[in-house]
């Protein structure tokens, strides 16, 4: 199958005429997702979807267009489409395809033969016991929202008409449950998932007793008044964090104006444990990936060492105009997506303590679970950042009673600032970066 | 878009081991887009996107599976296989007769946007950069994005539906970044209806422009938001994201149905203050949640959810409805032809009032105004939820005074609802907007008048 992908993106490529450079990427998935609700199979469905989106720059001007089939017309018709579009851009000397840059890619593992042949009735025992073990965690675990397997078998070919041509294919699954928890007139709920590459990395235990332990902990919470206290993220809580963070530390960001971090090169920008790398080199991450979405390889790049900002996200573009090299930082949302920069595999370097310890040391606090509004409630521009949260507070270096209906607020400058430990418990997650406790001084939770 | 013989053949191939329902849902999308940045047009963009969702009901169970393939071999694949996954549970056998069905509906749009040349699109966006440049040389950076899109769709299911719609919308947005002293601060504007380029009559997109700069010049001098429970008055339009999640969300029955909803069992209950009439409205010609049919081929419809305080009924899709014995409320909607249909609102909104907004805001010696909002996000289960201020100012002694920064505000919804004290008389609908719900996310529109909230948390820093 990557042959043919890739066949079909240098068929693309190889229509580019004088003075026109082209980019082909070309993605099919294979899907699987069973939902549990009530002990049935609550709904199942099974595809493949499969597209391409080509980019075409033209005497300086970009155009862009895909489709979503593969047939021989159809990706003719999106070529031309995508060329007639390039007239109406702008001239811009930097705009362009990916070179080879004579970087090897790594060669990452990330397909496994064993999700591939896993059958479907066997999906469907994993959501079903998914449901099961939820519900069997805790007494007062009375329902679960959601219960779901889902797989996917990913290939991808991306080519240039200035000489890449890379392909890549990878699988991964997951769990996830959804719990309602309920004691008296309370109802509370909790997440929890498990994932892997293949299935047999799968563990419906952990998925559904995180599931019961985050609905059941929050029981009897309440709004708590407003105060300043050091907060305790979850690891969860982290990665989404530092999903945002990723985000102002794009070259894209910075070269047009939009970045808090734009001309603090080599200053100090967090506290001095705090220690992020960019990687999708590391196997271990979800979203690992030996290549970018030009098709350049992906590089572990040290954005902050030590608290010190060291480095920004470049794609091509970014990197012509910034006079620097790529970073191997393009991403794109699927073949629908114009490329852009992205981080692929956020991680923080890990300390020594669990979060227990860290809680321990902790007198006044709130240990934050989860949180919502990062959309709506924070500016990656103004840095003004204010998110719903619930948790637990912690007393006396204990977890104590738990906390509802609550905000968190800071300015993303001064959460990196206030740093005040990163935990040991390094996690990968279902997204773009991994969790990891993260202790955080001086942040303003506002209640009653 | 498919032939009825080739549907019914389909519908057969789906229904031939045995089924209770079985639906086919095609679609044929077409979009085009164009986005300037730094002073560029950087992007001018079209997508293809066709394919039939094929669904097969068995007892509890819905199979499903989808194919870019319409041909007569890949319909029937993609029917086999939501056939075969259906049947993981027992099920009835039945025999269905589809026959032909056409409901009829009108079409909205003067100004078919594929008849737009792109040069015109683009003009768009470079007329906005330069009016919000004008607008003062703090305006450091802009960017604006025009968007198109139509869509065809065809529902035909194994009930003898066969029926079809075609959407088309249009959208314009605007976002500008100022510098000052104080850092850097942003202000967007947008508008959408479901419409063509004729959306242009409506709205100046140098006046968006202008007003987005302005949004984020003043925030320049904007303080920290306070922190804390106070009273909250949401400018007209702005308050349709607070009921699309204190309580929108909440009365969609398939959340209901699993008591994932703080409203579930509450019907003939009052749950709001007795002022507020809750609304729900697919039919509202040219906002951007209307449409002629829902994903599952009923009509769209005007559905009261809460009538002067009392919860009258939820909102449902045609699985829900089903099994409660009811018809579907024109609810069921999706994403795309890759996704299954679920309960989703269309355009959400609050019946006027009758207070003068100036003297709400006179009323309240104490507060915060948001005159705009910036999406939010609500716990169902709970009802807790957070919405973002975009644009918000202190209300000190009855007056609008100083500007005040972004931050989410939280709540719960059905307290809320009981706290509404006030309602204007000058109803607005509100920016047009993309619900997102278990992954998938649809247009919707959302309007209110002026209203007062006794208390909400403001989630600033300051004291």
């Amino acid at each position: 199958m990557s042959q043919s992908l890739l066949e079909i993106a240098q068929r693309v490529v190889g229509w580019a005429g004088h003075g026109i450079d082209v980019d082909a990427f070309v993605a099919h998935e294979r899907e699987t997702e069973v939902r549990a609700y009530g002990g049935e199979v609550e709904s199942l469905t099974a595809a493949a979807a499969q597209g391409i989106g080509i980019r075409v720059v033209h005497q300086g001007r970009q155009g862009f267009a895909y489709a979503a089939t593969l047939d021989d017309d159809t990706v003719r018709e999106t070529f031309d489409e995508a060329l007639d579009n390039s007239r109406f851009g702008s001239v811009d000397e930097f705009a362009g395809v990916a070179e080879p840059d004579g970087v090897e890619p790594e060669s990452l593992d990330l397909y496994r033969s064993e999700l591939v042949e896993f059958r479907t009735e066997d999906k469907v025992a994993l959501a079903l016991e998914l449901e099961r073990v939820t519900l069997a965690a805790d007494p007062r675990v009375t329902g679960v929202e959601s219960a779901e397997y889902a797989d996917s078998v990913y290939e991808s070919a991306v080519a240039t008409s200035r000489g890449v041509a890379a392909t890549a294919r990878e699988t991964g699954c997951y769990l996830a449950a959804f719990s309602l928890a309920t004691e008296r007139d309370d109802t509370q709920t909790g997440f929890g998932f498990s994932v892997g590459r293949h299935p047999g990395e799968l563990s419906a235990e952990t998925a559904g007793t995180d599931a019961a332990t985050r609905a059941t902990r929050l029981l009897g919470a309440a709004k708590a008044p407003s105060r300043r206290l050091t907060v305790v993220l979850d690891p969860y809580v982290t990665a989404r964090l530092l999903g945002i963070v990723g985000a102002t530390l794009s070259g894209e960001a910075v070269l047009k104006g939009r970045s808090l971090f734009a001309d603090r090169m080599n200053e100090v920008v967090g506290a001095s444990s705090l220690t992020l790398v960019d990687d999708a080199t590391d196997p271990d991450a979800f979203t690992a990936s030996a290549i970018d979405a030009e098709g350049l390889a992906t590089r572990c790049i040290p954005l902050i060492t030590d608290g010190v900002l060291q480095s920004f996200l470049y794609d091509t573009y970014t990197a012509r105009r910034a006079g620097v090299s790529s970073t191997g930082s393009a991403v794109r949302g699927g073949f629908k997506g114009t490329p852009g920069v992205g981080a692929h595999a956020l991680s923080l370097t890990p300390g020594t303590r669990s979060q227990d310890e860290i809680v321990a040391g902790i007198d006044d606090g709130l240990l934050v679970q989860g949180v919502t509004g990062l959309h709506s409630g924070v500016n990656a521009v103004s840095g003004d950042f204010s998110v719903g949260a619930e948790g637990l507070r912690i007393r006396g270096g204990e977890t104590a009673e738990p906390v509802r209906e609550v905000t968190i607020a800071s300015t993303i400058q001064r959460l990196l600032l206030d740093v005040a430990e990163v935990g040991s418990d390094l996690e990968w997650l279902p997204m773009s970066a991994a969790g990891v406790t993260l202790a955080i001084a001086d942040v303003t939770m506002s209640g009653t | 878009m498919l032939e009825a013989e080739l549907v019914n053949r389909t519908l057969s191939v789906a229904m031939r081991t045995g089924a209770d329902f079985a639906e086919v849902f095609a679609e044929d999308r077409r979009s085009s887009s164009a986005i300037l940045d730094d002073g560029r047009v950087e992007e001018v963009v079209s997508g293809r996107d066709r394919g039939a969702g094929i669904r097969v009901v068995v007892g509890e169970t819905t199979g499903f599976a989808h194919t870019a393939d319409l041909s007569e071999t890949g319909l029937a694949a993609a029917a086999g296989a939501a056939a075969a996954a259906a049947r993981q549970s027992g099920g009835a056998r039945r025999v269905v007769e589809v026959s032909s069905l056409e409901v009829p509906r009108p079409l909205t749009v003067r100004v078919p946007p594929e008849d737009v040349p792109k040069s015109t699109k683009v003009a768009l966006l470079t007329a906005a950069d330069a009016a919000a440049r004008s607008t003062g040389s703090a305006i450091t950076q802009v960017s604006a994005r025009y968007g198109d899109g139509r869509r065809r769709i065809l529902v035909a299911d194994s009930d003898g539906l066969f029926t079809s719609d075609d959407q088309v919308r249009t959208l314009f947005s605007v976002s500008c970044v100022a510098s000052g002293d104080t850092g850097m601060q942003t202000g967007r504007e947008s508008a959408g209806r479901t419409a063509g380029f004729e959306l242009f009559d409506l709205y100046d997109v140098e006046e968006m422009a202008r007003r987005a700069a302005r949004r984020a010049l003043t925030k320049l001098t904007a303080r920290p938001a306070p922190s804390g429970e106070m009273p909250v008055v949401v400018g007209p339009g702005g308050g349709g994201v607070l009921f699309h999640e204190a309580c929108g969300h909440g009365l969609e029955a398939d959340l209901v149905a699993k008591s994932a909803s703080a409203f579930a069992g509450r019907i003939g209950e009052r749950v709001a203050a007795p002022t507020v009439t809750l609304v729900d409205d697919g039919t509202m010609a040219g906002e951007w949640g209307h449409y002629g049919i829902d994903d599952e081929g009923k009509p769209a419809a005007r559905n009261v959810l809460i009538s002067d305080g009392v919860l009258t009924d939820y909102m449902w899709d045609r699985l829900r409805a089903r099994k409660e014995g009811r018809a579907s409320s024109g609810n069921g909607r999706r994403q795309s032809y890759q996704h299954l249909p679920m309960v989703r609102m269309t355009n959400t909104y609050i019946e006027n009032g009758d207070a003068d907004p100036d003297d709400i805001v006179a009323d309240t010696p104490h507060g915060v105004y948001v005159a705009q909002l910036g999406g939010g996000q609500v716990n169902t289960a709970t009802g807790d939820f957070v919405f973002g201020m975009t644009e918000a100012y202190l209300i000190e002694n009855g007056e609008i005074t100083a500007p005040i920064r972004e931050g989410n505000l939280i709540g719960n919804g059905p307290e809320v609802l009981t706290r509404i004290d006030a309602l204007g008389n000058d109803f607005a609908m509100g920016s047009p907007g993309t619900c997102g719900k278990d992954g998938q996310g649809v247009p919707v529109g959302d309007g209110t008048p002026t209203l007062r909230v006794t208390a909400l948390t403001v989630g600033g820093t300051a004291a």
